[in-house]
């Protein structure tokens, strides 16, 4: 994206709660957001209307509905957030929308279905819908279909529970569009969509004895074509891509991807800013990458050894890494994800900061997304950290950077350059148009 | 280096923490201040174990958080042992209903790994065993000990000495308040360190005093007690 952003399309939708997952659909029409208070809105994009010349492309809500209420286990004594973790779309197969939500328990299935006609004159009840005395009825009409104003419907369609002891991190939809896996800290399942009271464990990473717990699952993803395998990976920064066909329980890897460590930058911290927290295949298949606390890397998936290339993120909080330690910002989980061509990458960092990384021409831009500092339908404006010596004009230093601020969940517009931000309850929306 | 038991405020020694960043990234690097890595060690240390305290204080701790911790922990842990090995600390056979009573919803697995990682701080605080000047109060979760004092300790248990204290330590805190100490859980810190041994009747008064010690630890972080007398074993 050798292009500046000079379109900005600007949605401050102010969720009553902190935006927990972002995603858009197939088509990228429809885009979903799941918050901390469990609800899920979805935005739609407008139709192209001559009459109105900026209004294409501009993103409203379609929906809103509460997907996660707060639960109580009675058996543990423990209260299990209603927030979603994550959504992810089912590819659509006829007028409906489905997508998959999930908490830290439980995933659901969600029918989303446009009404525009009412049935008017039943014979049993009236206009008002009282039932009519059918003693009183004389003659019979067959109801007629009346255009009503658009209504757009969420209902739950299947509930997939108590599949999970610990808490889960990740779905992901299979190819075959009939499956689709769960993971948790420790385990991960296999489900039929159309079954809710079955899962099938494919990876199981608890220990005998829990003594010797050393490392975790983090993210996992199915192939985006290839039905038989997903990778999954773990706190200690390693990703292991599984073949379902090889054994029932993918316990053994068929391949693993962990990068050496570099013995010069060595430090007590380690090991937690070499936690994965997201894993995406490109849309090719060919690739996939990982997101670690100051990092993106894009692995080749034909080779295990190292990425092919790794980006800087924010480096220059390595030299912060102890008082991010204490505050447990270096816990924070970043995602990151593709754009639709695979020749650009995104994540987020913090001070309400995202990066955008152009694989081709190796240039990479730092932006903001805050009211503050952009105007709608202004561009944005390129954003830099200064590291160190004398700060320029528009530099933040990095002890100015405010890390309550954190951008954890972004999302690009499967095929056209727009992307989705979210910063803690506000969405962002931010469109590339070339005049 | 050692003061007369002043309570050394907590933000004090984050400053201190953050002044010396540069430790955690390269301890050979030429730059960086010749300050013995115990002194930063110290404070990350105790940092990572209230960090652990707190996780396990959770209904439904955060698996991934916690592992990290515990093997952060494990590391400095690591980096701090003399080179002569101390004599592991006999596994307490109360220990696992310590770690139930703190995560008294958690899952039996759960609970034992945690009563692991109990007896690994066991260990380790049996290693900075020094006797706590903050203990009286303080607000809930404060870090442990006031520095200076446990700098003492860690000075003397140094590769170079090699041997445990004997009066060494407890003439160092003369000058320290002891009424707090006339308690029987305070040990003084020499027997404390003394190897016990594998078996036999001493084991069932080793036990005793770290899970009595240990409770007592926990309770003051919970903020739930203030100074009072350990349960006896088999609570």
């Amino acid at each position: 994206m050798g292009t500046l952003i000079d379109k900005l399309n600007n949605l401050n939708k102010e969720h009553a709660d902190i935006i927990s997952t972002v995603e858009f659909n197939y088509s990228g029409d429809l885009l979903a957001t799941g918050d901390k208070g469990g609800r899920v809105v979805i935005f739609q994009r407008e139709q192209e209307n001559k009459g109105r010349a900026h209004s294409r492309g501009e993103y409203n809500v379609y929906s809103t509905f509460q997907s996660h209420e707060p639960e109580f286990d009675y058996l543990k004594s423990l209260e299990i957030e209603e927030k979603i973790n994550k959504i992810r779309w089912l590819p659509q197969q006829n007028a409906a929308h489905f997508l998959l939500s999930t908490n830290d328990k439980t995933i659901k299935l969600w029918k989303i279905s446009e009404r525009d006609k009412r049935a008017e004159g039943y014979n049993l009840k009236d206009e008002d819908g009282r039932l009519r005395d059918p003693f009183r009825i004389t003659a019979l009409r067959v109801p007629i279909l009346k255009p009503m104003d658009l209504m757009v419907e969420a209902s739950p369609r299947r509930i997939f529970a108590n599949a999970h002891t610990y808490h889960i991190n990740s779905i992901s939809v299979n190819s075959d569009h009939e499956t689709y896996l769960s993971a948790d800290d420790l385990r991960i399942n296999l489900w039929h969509l159309e079954i809710t009271d079955r899962s099938f464990n494919i990876v199981d990473i608890k220990p005998a004895n829990m003594e010797e717990l050393t490392e975790v699952i983090t993210a996992a993803e199915f192939h985006p074509h290839q039905c038989n395998v997903f990778v999954y990976s773990s706190s200690k920064g390693t990703i292991r891509l599984c073949d379902m066909r090889s054994s029932a329980l993918c316990d053994r890897h068929a391949k693993f991807f962990e990068e050496p460590e570099d013995p010069s930058s060595r430090s007590f911290f380690s090991e937690i800013i070499s936690s994965i927290s997201d894993v995406k295949f490109s849309h090719s298949g060919r690739y996939m990458m990982t997101r670690d606390y100051l990092s993106v890397k894009v692995w080749d998936l034909n080779m295990e050894g190292r990425p092919v290339e790794t980006h800087q993120v924010h480096e220059y909080l390595r030299s912060k890494l102890c008082s991010l330690y204490e505050n447990d910002c270096i816990f924070d989980k970043f995602e990151c994800c593709w754009n639709g061509s695979d020749s650009a990458i995104m994540t987020g960092s913090y001070n309400n900061f995202f990066r955008m990384f152009d694989r081709n021409t190796r240039r990479d831009v730092t932006l903001e997304a805050s009211r503050e500092n952009s105007k709608p339908r202004a561009s944005l404006k390129p954003r830099k950290v200064c590291t160190g010596g004398k700060r320029k004009k528009d530099e933040i230093s990095v002890d100015s950077l405010d890390f309550n601020k954190k951008i954890l969940h972004t999302a690009w517009h499967p095929m056209e350059s727009i992307i989705a931000v979210a910063a803690t309850n506000n969405l962002y929306i931010f469109q590339d148009k070339i005049n | 280096m050692l003061s007369k038991g002043l309570k050394r405020k907590r933000e004090e020694e984050e400053k201190e923490a953050l002044s010396v960043d540069s430790w955690w990234l390269d301890q050979s690097h030429p730059a960086v201040p010749q300050t013995p890595p115990a002194v930063a060690s110290s404070s990350l240390f105790d940092l990572s174990v209230l960090k652990l305290h707190h996780s396990l204080r959770q209904s439904e701790p955060d698996l991934r958080h916690l592992v990290l911790v515990v093997n952060t922990l494990r590391r400095i842990q690591a980096s701090m042992e003399p080179t002569t090995a101390l004599p592991p600390v006999p596994m307490p056979p109360t220990a696992p209903s310590v770690a139930d009573s703190l995560l008294a919803s958690s899952d039996a697995g759960l609970s034992a790994s945690m009563a692991s990682l109990l007896e690994d701080l066991n260990h380790i605080e049996d290693l900075n065993q020094v006797p706590q000047p903050q203990a009286d109060e303080g607000p809930p979760g404060r870090s442990i000990g006031g520095v200076p004092p446990n700098l003492g300790a860690l000075d003397l248990l140094g590769p170079a000495t090699g041997c445990l204290l004997d009066d060494g330590l407890e003439g160092l805190f003369e000058d320290i308040d002891t009424s707090m100490y006339d308690s029987e859980l305070w040990v003084p810190a020499s027997e404390g360190l003394k190897p016990g041994p594998e078996n036999g009747p001493a084991k069932e008064e080793t036990p005793e005093l770290d899970e009595a010690e240990l409770n007592y630890l926990m309770d003051v972080l919970v903020g739930t007690q203030a100074l009072e007398r350990p349960p006896g074993p088999g609570r």
